[in-house]
């Protein structure tokens, strides 16, 4: 069954067609069921997110906030200056996780603005800061331009 | 001194690479042999300076100049020799000198050995590559000069982050490099042959060795980078789908499609355009990959200090090659000869078939990583895009793609016989089935899904061992005549089915250790046991042991099988005073192919000690399934069809003299 050069090019195309068709389904449903948003604290506040809801929030961690438990259980808030959001975790936190220090954690939003993380990152440079929180640091005004300077390395 | 002789070794280096930008292009077109030469020496001398500029930079690091502010910032004179040597490259300035230092040397090895090339098309490369080089030469000399001296020397230096002290920095980046600026050469022969406006199945046997040489390059340094992560993260992952990996896979990804499609074009003169398309893509993934990850955009222990003018002009350069390739592209691809179509069901429909699943998965990655930036420049809303978006697309468009690997070399050339090779599959395909079964019933219906991958990674090594077997006709005739075939088989043959084959092995180990793995994060006191897959963990105490810069606390647990002591695990944690950081090095203990991985977290208050502690099976045949890989590759590079040109030994040659 020999195909003609005229059908030869419509299985291609149509099968090109056709797996990019897959693809664009495939992407458009991944989008809609696994992406995270990431918020501030005072996002968490103002935008009325719903209760079981995944996200990540970034922001320094609170001084005093710090609470270890049990079972490597760990409580403490993070805060962008503005607005405080506790988040309860249970695991090791990393190295560079302190008092004070800028922090991203991802998990569901509880009732209560409580987030119960299963991921804590923390920077993983003492000249670094994630710049999740550097932003939202700056929204809340609670950037200082120095800070950019220490973070970049250039100073001292 | 030193530091200004590099200064102005990559000055000169830059003034040689402006001549070759533009002198053996006038030479093409006006066919002077004369000003098409040139290219060769300045080829060879850009390389010379270059590396002259890398040595002095390496000089100042051993001797730790911190008089040179790059080294003050990352170096200190207590770190071991080799990270000081490696330190050179472990920050922006030095690593953007080992790209460009990787970039030379393809030039001049393009100038050496490309003797066999048509003389236009050779000048025509080596003004692209210099282009190229042009552009990142300057990029450092104005942006990010690793030779800028402090005013003041001080005492000592910042100290290298120490995430950054281990012999994976070593290894990681000069061979992540070499694939990913190996790829500039496909780029640059994709160009000039659209300068020249002529391209023929002998341009795709000049193109594929080097792209298989990147191509191996860039499969070890994603092996590597991806082992580092691993038993450096403390966590014992190996893929985090961040997007500095997407940067460096989907290079991979594409450079794979190009070899591919460089096939069908040698064998069958077809699929030019698109092969093409490919070189400039591949590359052009590399420059955005470079773009990601030195631009600060991203955040990654791979973005080191971050300076808006340096993403700004990448992303200038980034712009001009990846526009004005497809420009030059779009005006003069429709000039070049097509090549014939030909039967959807042959090898070469199966490599199209290859080419459109890779580019479209090549795609998802592209668009998961790149999406959440998009985003945010567009409304400003931050997402992250983790594994469960990629296991969503990636995922299945790989599985499609993997599950109908065996198929294309069991195919012939023009037409092939799908049904035959179905019957010829049929042994591969019931030793996939039995592992099925056999799996299903040790792990029980928990995992299907992996279950099934674990039987598709069993078929495709069967198939590609079914693939040797039917070229060499192992059953059908005499063991001799078997082996003789097997010894006169083209080496790409074997490299084709050992590179199949070495896929399955890190497949496998991808699935079984992501599925199957036990992990216990917990608290521990001395003389406490642990337990976790059959083995137990008696922690012993800690204790202090200083290095040379830095002091740590070292964990002893005696791990202990049935009753029987098999060894001792040692996580530290390593204290780094200058930069007030701590490293966490786990312990890993090898079982058959899995790995037990042990690594310390905090102390609590009560006297224990937080560990994690992993039991992860078959994990190391994800690098071993890498190196596997990467043999194929070789072997296939070996192949002296492969090597256009090579001197053909002459008839009438004296009798070899014995050596003395």
């Amino acid at each position: 069954m020999a195909m003609t050069r005229k059908q030869r090019r419509l299985v291609l195309i149509g099968g090109s067609i056709g797996v990019l068709a897959v693809a664009v389904g495939l992407v458009l449903n991944a989008l809609s069921g696994s992406i995270v948003f990431f918020n501030s604290p005072s996002d968490v506040l103002t935008k009325q997110i719903a209760p079981g809801t995944r996200i990540r929030i970034g922001g320094l961690v609170k001084p005093g906030s710090v609470q270890r438990g049990t079972d490597l259980k760990i409580r403490f808030e993070v805060t962008d200056g503005e607005h405080d959001i506790p988040v309860r975790y249970q695991g090791i936190v990393p190295d560079l996780f302190r008092e004070g220090q800028g922090v991203v954690a991802e998990g569901k939003l509880e009732p209560g603005h409580l987030l119960d993380a299963d991921t804590v990152l923390a920077k993983h440079d003492e000249r670094y800061m994630p710049k999740e929180v550097v932003d939202a640091l700056k929204k809340s005004g609670r950037w200082q331009e120095g800070e950019t300077a220490s973070a970049k390395g250039v100073t001292k | 001194m030193i530091p200004e002789l590099g200064h102005y070794a990559l000055v000169l280096a830059l003034a040689l690479g402006l001549m070759q930008s533009v002198v053996p292009v006038i030479g093409a077109v006006t066919r002077d042999g004369a000003l098409m030469r040139l290219a060769n020496s300045t080829a060879v001398m850009q390389f010379v300076f270059v590396a002259a500029s890398f040595l002095a930079l390496t000089i100042c690091y051993v001797t730790s100049d911190f008089s040179v502010a790059t080294v003050y910032e990352n170096s200190h004179s207590m770190m071991p020799l080799v990270y000081k040597i490696s330190s050179v490259w472990g920050n922006h300035e030095g690593s953007m000198l080992l790209w460009v230092l990787i970039l030379s040397l393809f030039g001049a090895l393009v100038a050496v050995f490309g003797g066999n090339l048509p003389s236009t098309l050779k000048a025509n490369v080596l003004a692209v590559q210099s282009w190229i080089a042009c552009a990142f030469y300057i990029f450092i000399l104005l942006t990010s000069n690793p030779f800028l001296r402090l005013a003041q020397a001080p005492f000592e230096g910042r100290d290298l982050n120490p995430i950054l002290q281990d012999p994976g920095l070593a290894i990681h980046p000069p061979l992540l490099y070499l694939g990913y600026v190996g790829f500039s050469i496909a780029f640059s022969f994709a160009i000039a042959a659209l300068i020249d406006g002529k391209i023929d199945a002998a341009w795709a046997r000049w193109v594929r060795p080097w792209t298989l040489m990147a191509w191996m390059f860039l499969t070890l340094g994603i092996a590597m980078g991806s082992y580092w992560a691993y038993y450096t993260l403390g966590w014992g992952g190996f893929w985090f789908w961040d997007p500095v990996e997407n940067a460096s896979l989907m290079p991979w990804i594409a450079g794979t499609a190009l070899l591919h499609s460089a096939v069908v074009m040698e064998k069958r003169n077809a699929l030019k355009v698109w092969t093409i398309l490919l070189a400039i893509l591949t590359f052009s993934l590399s420059l955005i990959g470079t773009f990601l990850v030195r631009s600060g955009v991203l955040t990654s222990v791979h973005a080191f200090a971050s300076d808006p003018t340096r993403g700004i002009f990448i992303l200038c350069i980034l712009v001009l090659f990846i526009g004005g390739a497809l420009s030059l592209f779009a005006w003069r691809a429709p000039m070049l000869k097509q090549g014939g179509l030909f039967a959807p069901v042959s090898r070469e429909g199966a490599l199209v078939f290859n080419n459109l699943f890779l580019t479209t998965a090549c795609l998802t990655v592209f668009v998961g990583t790149l999406y959440p930036l998009a985003l945010e420049a567009l409304t400003g809303a931050k997402i992250s895009v983790g594994a469960p978006f990629f296991n969503l697309t990636f995922g299945p468009l790989m599985i499609a793609l993997l599950f109908a690997m065996p198929f294309g070399p069991l195919l012939a050339w023009k037409r092939g016989d799908l049904y035959g090779a179905a019957q010829r599959l049929m042994a591969a395909f019931g030793i996939g089935l039995a592992v099925v079964v056999f799996t299903f019933l040790i792990e029980g219906r928990t995992a299907i899904v992996s279950v099934c991958i674990v039987g598709l990674a069993f078929f495709i090594m069967a198939g590609a061992v079914t693939d040797l077997i039917e070229r060499t006709g192992l059953m059908r005739v005499p063991l001799k005549v078997a082996a003789s075939r097997a010894a006169g088989l083209p080496r790409s043959a074997w490299g084709t089915a050992i590179a199949h084959f070495g896929i399955a092995v890190s497949l496998l180990g991808i699935i079984a250790a992501g599925t199957w793995g036990a992990e216990r994060i917990v608290a521990v006191k001395p003389g406490q046991t642990l337990s976790l897959s059959g083995y137990d963990l008696i922690f012993n105490g800690l204790k202090e042991q200083p290095g040379p810069n830095y002091s740590s606390v070292v964990a002893t647990f005696t791990v202990r099988e049935g009753g029987e002591t098999i060894g001792v695990l040692r996580p530290s944690k390593r204290s780094f005073a200058t930069r007030s950081m701590s490293t966490n090095e786990a312990a890993l203990m090898a079982r058959g192919f899995g790995q037990l991985y042990l690594s310390l977290g905090d102390s609590e208050a009560d006297g224990s000690l937080a560990v994690r502690l992993y039991y992860k099976p078959m994990v190391l045949l994800i690098w071993i399934g890498a190196v596997v890989m990467m043999l194929g590759g070789a072997l296939s590079l070996s192949d002296r069809r492969l090597r256009v040109g090579a001197p053909k030994p002459a008839r009438a040659r004296p009798a070899m003299q014995p050596a003395e």
